[in-house]
């Protein structure tokens, strides 16, 4: 048993930062929990010197006090209990219950896990049919991976990831299968939104809700996805389910990571997010995947939103650096009232070549795939240049791919948000929007 | 007994530690951390206080925890066993850590670098007495069916060899050796040792590089191409394609032995990357690629300050390799990653930052570890090389940035990934107007012997057509195609062949990845054919549109997919094809 120290000397607090002073055997990384009147809050510690402790506070300073406050370390890392009881239960960005229900009892993991070696991984190779002909053809989705959708103000990413949810075929067949919902920074009707469609789909008995809403403690969000994640991690790999994670939105959770940043006062990187921006992501990012001798897996789908529309943003880039591929939204497709308006040239799914094709999905799929890009990239250079030089400086040849391009927009990428189309069905439209060519 | 030189941790920041009063430490010591005994090494000292950084999770350390200091620096251990192994940045093996620590790797975990157990058949090529010197071969070992592993006497040792055990089976740890010292001393030699992985191991001479290593991609192998012993470097956006055409040079490459890091990037590409290896055969030799590869994998999720030692166990592997009179390829993917764990290092050290927040060493940490290449004369006599490739990671894609232009100015050669490429699914999306290899006057010999004189002059032939194709498409940006004449639109006809039929080529096909110098040089042959036999039929007032109603480019294209008899078959055939089709055609009589 570690005994449990107490200390009343707090000697500053800046923004999430609290500083302890006269402290002893503290360790790095401790949960620390902070007495304010009669609540508690519970804090990390990041930096040692000497007998000082820096606590990083996750729940708000608000009411903490210098030299009144009292902090006690408890001798051990931020830990949840999981258990299966956990399915169909909402908890807060530290895995408390908060749906009114009692608290999950279950063996304690450690929220950061660890990183799964290398060779004990399996290359992910089974292909989810979402229904939606843009992704199932040309970005198709493979379990175990991690695949973020690229958002901005206003796009409807809320939508497509209730769409892929509710009709990802692979997982439905699968008798345990499981959702976990990380809502970060989100609005309260947002994580309702998703609530009511995961209902609508007869799912919700099968989901989690991790929910750090807009409301909440903005550094409880750095902790949020991996109370997520550990919740997926046991249901993938103690209970074999096929869990998919939605975690969304990324971007808030790193504003919480460069607020923590800058109160620490660290060099800033790029933008003012922290240099070690990227390995961070990563911890969390690379807990998706299969493990050898596991029946289970994760698949991530992150969302977040690139500022400004702009994908060399640190948060998208940094993100795309990581993740197996990226579904990218375009703007400009969405006011001309394409659902779901992807940007089919910036989209990419890396593990896609080996869940495609014979035996996978069909045959033919690889070469369609291949065949509706190069048309479409041609079709959309030849609208740029009749669009500056003049439909008439076209070709015959060239204008046939702009028409192209707009039939592939209107037919192949729009789909209704309840319509389901079967790969077969995905790839027959690609076959007959190409055949517009000659 | 020596006594233990230990200190306290006195501060701990991320994998930073700061400890007080160890005696006379060493820079680049290795030390031991806290209670678990974490690796790290001493990275600063001043006064009684050393700043380390530490190689494994630091979670749990404590202030006052004790710090033991090794005595050593950070060591790779060499020797037999040491092939189709994959190792994290420690150097811990784990394939046998996964089998009794499970599917995650925690901080702490221990597993001896080689087995010691295991005997391997040791033949010596040496008779006692005699003088021996450091890096000479004493014996070998066949470590599997390709690669025999040859026994060197460490770089460091010389003197008189006066005992060498006869053909037998031993383990790495058995004494094979026994070698006088100068100094009179007797040191036993194993078929093991260890290496200091920030140390370069010695070398009698540089040669210059003349052969190049050749990849069966193209692009690089006619346009861009490496040599065995030189460097490059493969900076992009994320999706251009670094981790493919890196993985492909591994798989493809006529190098002796392979060794890939990951450095800091996914664990389903080491994952990958390793079932590739065990289930694809090498072209030459008919064995398992895993047989010639090492893989070090520390992921982006795996501790930060182990992708620096990940990179400098890697270049050592393969400077062993280099020292038995091998061609070593290695390939580190991302550097970027690495750099990274530089700054981060310097910042939590509280250096002053340079530019972007590397530190003002990044520059020199780069040469340092790109001049490791080079062809050599071994210290046993024997010709080898080390060839350097690394991928590096601009963040937005930008290559003004710190990483990209201290790497370029080492590097010899620039493979520049472009992401409109990519966005067209151009593979490999390296951009021909601003990637350069300064190789191509040390490899022209090679081509000359073994493939073909015209080599050069097809290049530079290619090259300008493309260029000249970057001037017409902004003409044409401007006022349209239109504008053009009949020959300007017959050279964005060549453009267009050479880019699809010649620079395009799909890793992800089997019958496309790997093209043989021989087969690149025959579809180049047809392809330069076609552009005089074009370019004379417009002199002669042929139009254009005739022509390609012939549709010859498709017929190029299809080269690509042919094993390489067929295809110098068929480029025959299609040589003549287009010689009697196009003199067919008539041409328009002036007015
Ligand atoms: N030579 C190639 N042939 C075919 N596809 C390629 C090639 N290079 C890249 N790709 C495609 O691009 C994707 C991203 O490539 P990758 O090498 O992972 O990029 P990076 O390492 O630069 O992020 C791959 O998953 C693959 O679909
Ligand atoms: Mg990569």
């Amino acid at each position: 048993m570690t005994q449990s120290l107490r200390y009343k000397s707090i000697t500053s607090i800046n923004g999430p930062l609290v500083v302890v002073n006269n402290v002893q055997g503290v360790k790095l990384n401790e949960l620390v929990e902070i007495e304010v009147g009669d609540e508690i809050r519970v804090g990390q510690v990041v930096e040692l010197q000497g007998n000082i402790a820096i606590i990083q506070v996750l729940q708000g300073t608000a009411g903490i006090s210098v030299g009144q406050s009292y902090v006690r370390f408890t001798g051990d890392t931020l830990k949840i209990p999981v258990s299966e009881e956990v399915i169909g239960r909402t908890l807060n960005g530290l895995g408390r219950a908060i749906d009114g229900g009692p608290e999950v009892v279950g063996e304690k993991f450690d929220v950061n896990g660890a990183p799964i070696n290398p060779v004990m991984r399996l290359p992910p190779k089974d292909f989810i049919q979402t229904g939606i002909s843009v992704i199932d053809g040309l970005m198709s989705i493979i379990r175990g991976q991690k695949l973020p959708i690229f958002s901005g103000y206003g796009l409807p990413h809320n939508l497509i990831v209730s769409q892929i949810v509710s009709q990802a075929k692979l997982l439905k067949k699968q008798e345990s299968f499981a959702v976990v919902f990380s809502a970060l920074g989100i609005s309260n009707e947002e994580a309702d939104f998703f609530r009511v469609e995961l209902e609508r789909a007869n799912i919700l008995d099968r989901t989690v809700f991790i929910l750090n809403l807009q409301s909440d403690s903005t550094i409880e969000r750095i902790v949020a996805p991996r109370v997520a994640l550990t919740v997926a991690e046991y249901l993938a790999f103690e209970k074999d389910y096929h869990v998919l994670v939605v975690m969304s939105d990324m971007s808030n959770y790193c504003e919480a990571l460069r607020e923590v940043s800058l109160a620490r006062n660290e060099i800033p990187g790029r933008r003012g997010y922290p240099g070690y921006m990227y390995s961070d992501l990563a911890t969390i990012y690379e807990r998706a995947g299969i493990i050898s001798g596991k029946k289970g897996s994760i698949t991530q789908m992150p969302v977040l939103s690139m500022p400004d529309d702009d994908i060399t943003h640190p948060i998208p880039d940094l993100t795309g650096y990581i993740t197996e591929g990226q579904i990218v939204l375009s703007r400009s497709l969405h006011l001309s009232g394409i659902y779901p308006p992807v940007n089919v040239l910036a989209s990419l799914s890396r593990l896609m070549k080996d869940g495609i094709g014979k035996g996978y999905t069909r045959e033919d799929h690889f070469e369609i795939y291949m065949r509706l890009f190069s048309a479409y990239a041609e079709g959309l250079r030849n609208k740029e240049l009749s669009s500056i030089l003049g439909e008439e400086t076209l070709t015959s040849e060239e204008r046939q791919y702009v028409k192209f391009a707009e039939a592939f927009e209107k037919r192949f990428i729009h789909q209704g948000v309840d319509e389901e189309r079967s790969i077969d069905e995905t790839l027959d439209l690609g076959l007959e929007v190409l055949s517009i060519l000659k | 007994m020596k006594m233990m030189r230990e200190g306290k941790i006195v501060r701990v920041s991320g994998f930073v530690v700061v400890a007080e009063g160890i005696p006379l430490p060493m820079m680049n010591e290795v030390v031991l951390v806290g209670e678990a005994g974490l690796i790290g090494e001493i990275n600063k000292i001043s006064g009684n206080k050393v700043s380390i950084q530490v190689y494994e999770e630091t979670t749990g350390l404590k202030c006052g925890d004790k710090v033991i200091a090794l005595g050593r620096l950070l060591s790779a251990e060499l020797g037999p066993g040491i092939l189709s192994q994959v190792y994290d940045g420690l150097q811990r093996p784990l394939k046998e850590i996964a089998e009794y620590a499970g599917s995650f790797v925690r901080a702490g975990i221990r597993a001896r670098r080689l087995d010691h157990e295991k005997k391997w058949h040791f033949v010596p090529v040496k008779e006692p007495p005699s003088k021996v010197y450091g890096g000479e071969i004493i014996g070998k070992v066949m470590e599997n069916e390709l690669i025999e592993h040859r026994i060197l006497i460490p770089p460091n040792i010389r003197g008189s060899l006066i005992s060498l055990v006869g053909e037998g089976d031993y383990t790495v740890v058995d004494t094979v050796a026994k070698v006088k010292a100068t100094a009179g001393e007797i040191i036993e030699v194993k078929m093991a040792h260890e290496w200091p992985v920030k140390v370069p191991r010695p070398f009698a001479e540089k040669l210059n590089p003349d052969e190049p290593l050749v990849t069966g991609i193209r692009v690089i192998d006619f346009m861009f191409p490496i040599v065995k012993g030189g460097t490059a470097a493969i900076p992009g956006p994320f999706g251009s394609g670094k981790t493919v055409t890196l993985q492909q040079i591994s798989k493809q490459t006529d190098a002796d032995v392979v060794i890939y890091v990951g450095c800091g990037e996914r664990g389903n590409e080491m994952a990958d990357l390793l079932e590739k290896y065990k289930t694809l055969i090498d072209l030459r030799s008919g064995r398992p690629l895993v047989e010639r590869s090492v893989i070090i994998a520390n992921t982006s999720n795996m501790p930060v300050a182990a992708r620096e030692s990940s990179i400098f166990l890697g270049v050592t592997i393969a400077e062993y390799f280099r020292d038995m009179g091998y061609h070593v390829a290695l390939i580190a993917d991302s550097t970027s990653r690495w750099a990274e764990a530089l700054r981060e290092l310097s910042s939590r050290m509280e250096e002053l930052p340079g530019e972007e927040g590397f530190p003002a060493y990044l520059a020199s940490r780069l040469q340092g570890f790109y001049s490791r290449a080079g062809k050599v004369r071994t210290l046993s006599g024997k010709i080898g090389s080390l060839a350097i490739m690394g991928a590096v990671s601009p963040p937005g894609g930008d290559f003004s940035e710190p990483v990209t232009q201290k790497t370029l100015q080492t590097v010899k050669v620039f493979w520049g990934l472009d992401s409109d490429l990519a966005y067209k699914r151009h593979f490999p999306a390296i951009n021909w107007l601003q990637s350069y290899s300064l190789y191509v006057e040390n490899v022209s010999v090679w081509w000359e012997l073994n493939i073909s004189e015209r080599w050069r002059i097809l290049r530079e032939s290619m090259l300008s057509v493309l260029k000249e194709e970057d001037e017409l498409m902004q003409i044409v940006r401007l006022i349209g195609s239109g504008a053009l004449s009949e020959r300007e639109r017959a050279i964005l006809e060549i453009a267009r062949v050479i880019r699809e039929a010649l620079l395009k080529q799909n890793a992800l096909d089997f019958n496309e990845a790997y093209s043989d110098p021989k087969k690149t040089l025959a579809i180049a042959e047809v392809i330069d054919y076609y552009r005089e036999q074009l370019l004379e039929a417009i002199s002669n007032n042929v139009p254009l549109e005739k022509v390609l109603n012939l549709n010859i480019g498709k017929e190029i294209e299809k080269l690509k997919t042919l094993p390489l008899d067929k295809c110098l078959e068929e480029s025959f055939k299609l040589k003549e094809k287009i010689v009697v089709e196009i003199s067919r055609l008539p041409s328009l009589v002036r007015a």
